[in-house]
């Protein structure tokens, strides 16, 4: 345990030293809501939005997006750079397991995740007065499931993919359409029925629709949960199955 | 006991034989080297040792455990090639971080300062140079004061200086009862530093003795004298000679070969005879040379 605090800590330590990953990953999610804050129309109660504000839903959507940065790019091209540096091989050599400096990659992953979400609601909530998930514990459900569907995802990217490089850029691929699906673009809310059907199969917008509902008190509705799920059993086992150690 | 004991290992990849029917033993405290041009199949061997690969056949005790044991692990240090750390880990980082993996590790600033590390404990591991990370990686397999350890090509990259400083470190490191597994094709390191060599190539180990034995066991001429003499000289005078075998000239230039107190005998005629040999050079078998009998090829031959 002790030493698994150490490799969360170099995680800590070696991601503050490249200000580009965490200004992205950490940063961006909140620097994009408050510019979309700035505009005065997306501060009015709007009705296809079912009363609420679009900088509200867009709360969700930013946490989305930091979830989807962190999960499908920066974790998977750090792994698959473990792997390629022979990082990992090298710790088969001690008596520390190499699971554990995944497990302390994705913990860092994760509670960044939490972070980002923090400062989103934080600034949102001084600036533009967003208010606070009306039911918190459903909001914190939502971003764990989101996690653990997308962080699967990623796992499946660093598993098969032969480089960092690699992972990056199939971390890339995925990123605009599930990105698009989650609302990014445009809240789901407005996207055409049918796209939001498929969306509801797809991780990212399965997360944000939980955190959507969540905003305005709802628990997690059966389907998206049963999705996100879904997502860690199939492609966590597959992860788990296809990851090469060297 | 030994406390490596490889027997009749094989592995091979696809089509490709990597290592045919390989044992050795090495025993305890000694310094042991494995020798071989490059893609003989040395590192496959280690590999295997390490528990980093499953062999095909053939079976290998570690203390006499097998190789996927991870109690070894606390036991058994291994330095691999081509193997890096976090970009932007500083060396003292990633000597702190090694350290507490293993239940009673050696002192970390003595190790860097053995190793010569002292003045880069605060750089990022992406910022040092080739020798440098290399040096890093010697002290990460000795970091847990393993009872064994396993070198891989440990002074490749580094310049003469640092060679052989490490040299030095790793006789300490055997003085102190570990038990050492060197991979090299650095003749001079291995003559160096080993009690034993294995010579392997193609995949089988070809040869196994101590330097010097290896050096006896293959040499068919012990020693070759050269020298340009000051006046004239009969083969005659030389050839009588009983450690003589042979005479060659070049030119002005002659080349003696034989055996036993050769350089005396050649010496003592010449003296006797008033002449003075110039340039004289007195050639003796190395191991390089009982390495190219045995392999048919030198060390640092085939690029990687």
């Amino acid at each position: 345990m002790k030493v698994f605090g150490k490799l969360v800590a170099t995680e800590f330590r070696t991601a503050l030293r490249e200000p580009v990953y965490l200004g992205f990953a950490g940063l961006f999610p909140v620097i994009l809501i408050v510019i979309l804050g700035a505009v005065p129309s997306f501060r009015e109660p709007s009705p296809d939005l079912g009363g609420l504000r679009v900088v509200d839903v867009y709360a969700g959507i930013v946490i989305a997006l930091s979830i989807a940065m962190i999960g499908l790019q920066g974790m998977p091209t750090v792994l698959a750079n473990y792997r390629e540096k022979g990082i990992l091989r090298r710790l088969a050599t001690t008596p520390v397991n190499p699971i554990a400096l995944l497990g302390a990659q994705l913990a860092f992953s994760a509670i960044l995740v939490v972070l980002s979400s923090v400062l989103v609601f934080t600034v949102t909530g001084i600036l533009y007065g967003v208010p606070l998930p009306e039911s918190p514990i459903a909001f914190l459900l939502a971003v764990v499931l989101a996690v653990i569907g997308v962080f699967a995802v990623g796992l499946l990217i660093a598993a098969v993919a032969p480089s960092g490089k690699a992972a990056n850029a199939i971390g890339l691929i995925l990123f605009f359409p599930l990105m698009f699906l989650a609302g990014l673009y445009a809240p789901r809310e407005v996207l055409p029925d049918v796209v939001q059907r498929i969306a509801d199969f797809t991780p990212l917008a399965a997360g944000e629709r939980l955190m959507h509902e969540a905003m305005t008190g709802q628990w997690p509705n059966l389907l998206s949960v049963t999705v996100l799920v879904g997502y860690l059993a199939i492609f966590g086992v597959a992860a788990a199955k296809l990851f090469r150690w060297e | 006991m030994p406390v490596i004991e490889v027997k009749n290992l094989s592995k091979r990849y696809g089509d490709t034989v990597a290592v045919r029917d390989v044992s050795f033993a090495v025993e305890p405290g000694e310094i042991f080297g494995i020798l071989g041009p490059n893609g003989a199949g040395k590192t496959t061997t280690v590999e295997c040792i390490s528990g980093l690969r499953n062999p095909d056949s053939g079976t290998i005790t570690v203390l006499g455990r097998e190789p996927r044991d991870r109690t070894l692990r606390a036991e058994v240090g291994v330095q691999l090639q081509e193997s890096e750390l976090q970009e932007k880990l500083t060396v003292r980082e990633a000597l702190e971080l090694y350290s507490a993996f293993y239940p009673k590790p050696a002192d970390w600033r003595e190790l860097a300062g053995d190793l010569g590390l002292d003045e880069k404990l605060n750089t990022y591991f992406g910022k040092l140079s080739g020798g440098q990370k290399q040096r890093l990686s010697i002290a990460l397999a000795l970091i847990g004061n393993p009872k064994v350890a396993i070198l891989d090509e440990l002074t490749t990259g580094l310049d003469p200086q640092a060679r052989r400083d490490t040299w030095e470190l790793i006789s300490g490191v055997r003085d102190r009862g570990v038990t050492l597994l060197l991979v090299t094709h650095f003749m001079e390191e291995a003559e160096r530093l080993c009690d034993r060599i294995a010579v392997i190539d193609r995949g089988e180990v070809v040869a196994l003795n101590t330097p010097a034995g290896l050096v006896e066991q293959t040499s068919t001429a012990d020693q070759t004298i050269r020298f340009r003499p000051s006046a004239p000289i009969a083969d005659e005078l030389l050839t009588v000679l009983p450690e003589v075998s042979r005479i060659n000239r070049h030119g002005d230039r002659i080349e003696v070969v034989g055996t036993g107190n050769l350089l005396h005998a050649v010496t003592s005629v010449l003296a006797s005879n008033g002449i003075v040999a110039v340039e004289l050079r007195l050639e003796q078998a190395t191991l390089d040379d009982a390495f190219v009998r045995l392999t048919g090829r030198t060390a640092e031959e085939s690029p990687r």
